[in-house]
């Protein structure tokens, strides 16, 4: 057995089933091997979207994915996916290969230093030089990215180790790593101060981000806020963590969220933050939080308690597994919530914003309504970044199933190749992705791959011909000042689809929206929707 | 405020790039560095003075344990720690006035030791805190510092019963 033979044994080892790439000479060995394999390659067009790709997957099927790219340019375009995989928590184990071990840091031929350039992106990295570490690095390669704080682990091989002879192949059962020990429970005292804080509470609230979904906790929280009558909000990352028309969800909080979240935030006397790492764009001024109320704050990092608030009571721990601690505990409360949630439920109903929508083009608002009451209800909706990621934060409606988006580095051209990753991680589910025609088109060249391996993702495109959000931030911000916002000399998307043969619908007002909608969901084929949207619309008007 | 951290990290390469790199890439300040092997020769300590408000300081401990290279952190401020660091200079002895004899004092002063010396030249190496190393060097500037070569801070906690 060679190393590229022990890679694809390991991968098996750990039930990897498909993997997202692009080969190349310091990488053939391994696409030499996955051809005795099961496991499913899928060649994607530009290295990043394998990330991206991987991390929808990930995301769906709640373990690590895997990508593989060759050496050099290969390695250093996967970094934008992983750096977006990293800021988002996303568990992938990403292999590069690399040229031979003895011309390392001679500069040949498509060499690049990935381990050195990718450290501050990635949670661990390795640079194999023995085959015979294969088994021991992929088991704690894994092991790192799928536990504590999820994130992207690399691997990276050189092309003369997947090569060179393993002797006695074996994948660890065990893993002994003396820097490496996760907390996952929380510690007794403070769940105990938690329950003691809620007894207490006139006004408590929970805020939930991404980490509710990454330790697969939605129905221990749900449980956790109906108990108790604690209303939730949540941070961009944490969206569809309780349904959307849950009685005691009240949105997304932030500077684009709503504003009857942020007030019910602001009017809380205890704020349970859960999986949520306080960052700018939810709280606007993490320092003002702490004023006047109870701050606990509950993350399986401890470094993100106290990074950007210092909480009253921290509690490190996986998200899960504190609610079940805090489930034994009896917890009688002094003060029942019913008026608290009665003012949040008033709040809701009149604080509504208002928009003046043109009637000559599709009002995202409406659309993005009825697009999400026309879909499964286990449908993954999957956003992309610009106006139509905030319009999609805003009105799209999760009942059962996943709504995903890049929410911490913001990546545009993430929601085709994630739509694709989860579509391969739940073929039976309904997958929508969402972009703008500026995101789209830094990841169009992958209808080619959904093409090519039957994935059929249902793709919308919100056309204005701008790049919509930078738009209104140089309306506002520089008073109408326009600088390179302008897309013309897009394709017509029409001949795009044509040219792939793919189905296009095109929708200019909402007069056929409906139709429209019904015969996009219909198709069991992939989808190019059009819509036509006012470059002048704004997702925030003051 | 100033810290000590005595990093305890896997001694191999490329660690100690990942170290920095963290301190870099958050804007932490490194005041001094040190870095040895231990008793283990698996396991190297590095010793890090940095300084910064009190978030910054915790943030430091945090960031350093999240690292996976790294085995172990012990922060200490600088009352609960013996702390040293060691330093050579060279000085160039001035023929027209023959100022070997300044020189001798100040070592002797400071308890500094001559290591090495030329026609021209002489070394001298003193072991001692930040703030005595600092005074040597005040001391020899007056007389021609030729070259000067010092060690980061090395710190212990003080010792317990």
């Amino acid at each position: 057995m060679i190393g590229a033979d022990a890679i694809i044994k390991c991968l098996e080892a750990e039930n990897i089933e498909v993997v997202f790439g692009y080969p190349g000479m310091a990488i053939a060995p391994f696409f030499n091997s996955i051809r005795d394999s099961s496991i499913r390659p899928i060649l994607v067009r530009s290295e990043q979207n394998a990330a991206h790709a991987a991390s929808g997957h990930a995301r769906i099927n709640g373990k690590a994915a895997v990508c593989v790219v060759t050496s050099g340019p290969g390695a250093t375009n996967v970094i934008t996916g992983i750096a977006t995989a990293f800021a988002d928590s996303i568990p992938l184990v990403c292999i590069t290969g690399q040229v031979n071990s003895e011309l390392i840091g001679s500069d040949v031929f498509q060499e690049a230093d990935i381990t050195g350039a990718v450290e501050s992106f990635v949670k661990y990295s390795y640079l194999v030089k023995d085959a015979n570490d294969i088994p021991r690095i992929f088991k704690e390669a894994f092991f790192i990215a799928n536990t504590g704080r999820r994130g992207p682990v690399v691997i990276d091989i050189p092309v003369d180790v997947q090569l060179a002879t393993v002797k006695n192949y074996s994948y660890p059962a065990e893993i002994t790593m003396r820097t490496y020990k996760p907390t996952v429970k929380g510690h007794a005292v403070q769940i105990k101060k938690v329950t003691g804080e809620l007894a207490r509470a006139k006004r408590p609230i929970i805020c939930v981000g991404g980490g509710i979904h990454l330790s697969g906790a939605a129905s221990e929280l749900r449980d956790f806020a109906e108990r108790y009558q604690v209303p939730v909000v949540s941070t961009m990352m944490g969206i569809g963590a309780l349904p959307t028309r849950h009685p005691l969800y009240f949105g997304m909080v932030g500077n684009n969220g709503k504003n009857y979240a942020n007030r019910a935030l602001d009017e809380s006397d205890l704020l349970i933050m859960v999986g949520a790492r306080l960052a700018d764009r939810a709280v606007n001024r993490p320092e003002h939080i702490t004023k006047g109320k109870i701050l606990i704050h509950i993350d399986v990092d401890t470094a993100e308690i106290g990074k950007n608030a210092g909480p009253t009571i921290p509690l490190v721990g996986d998200a899960k597994q504190i609610f079940h601690q805090l489930r034994e505990l009896e917890c009688e409360l002094t003060i029942k919530h019913d008026d608290w949630v009665t003012t949040l439920e008033n709040y809701r109903e009149t604080m509504k914003r208002t928009r003046t929508p043109n009637p000559a083009y599709v009002d995202p608002a409406v659309f993005i309504r009825l697009l999400a009451d026309k879909m499964t209800d286990d449908s993954i909706y999957v956003a992309d970044v610009g106006q139509n990621q905030i319009w999609s934060c805003t009105y799209y409606i999760v009942r059962g199933g996943r709504f995903l988006t890049s929410g911490g580095m913001g990546t545009m051209g993430y929601a085709l190749p994630a739509a694709m990753g989860a579509k391969v991680a739940a073929p039976d589910r309904q997958v929508v992705a969402v972009c703008g025609d500026g995101g789209f088109q830094m990841s169009m060249m992958e209808l080619a791959t959904i093409c090519q391996h039957d994935i059929p993702v249902k793709i919308i495109v919100f056309k204005n011909n701008s790049l919509g959000l930078v738009r209104e931030y140089q309306h506002h911000a520089y008073d109408d000042r326009y600088s390179c916002v302008d897309l013309d000399g897009s394709p017509d998307l029409c001949q795009i689809a044509a040219a792939y043969g793919l189905t296009f619908l095109r929708l200019h007002d909402m007069n056929e929206a409906e139709m429209m909608i019904d015969s996009f969901l219909a198709n069991d084929k992939s989808v190019l929707m059009e819509c036509m949207i006012d470059p002048l619309d704004l997702v925030k008007e003051r | 405020m100033k810290r000590i951290y005595s990093v305890f990290v896997e001694n191999r390469p490329g660690v100690l790039c990942k170290v920095t790199g963290l301190f870099s890439r958050r804007d932490f300040n490194i005041d001094s560095l040190a870095v040895g092997e231990t008793e283990d020769p698996s396991i190297s300590c590095m010793t890090i003075v940095s300084s910064g408000d009190i978030r910054t300081v915790e943030q430091i401990e945090k960031q350093l344990n999240k690292k996976l290279d790294i085995i172990k952190v012990k922060t200490f401020d600088e009352l609960s720690c013996v702390s040293r660091e060691l330093i050579l200079v060279k000085v160039r002895i001035k023929k027209d006035r023959d100022n070997r004899r300044e020189i001798m004092e100040i070592c002797e002063l400071l308890s500094a030791e001559i290591v090495d010396m030329s026609k021209n030249q002489m070394m001298i190496q003193m072991c001692d805190t930040t703030e005595r190393i600092s005074l040597l060097i005040k001391m020899l500037q007056s007389i021609s510092i030729v070259e000067v070569a010092r060690t980061g801070t090395l710190a212990l906690s003080k010792c317990t019963d």
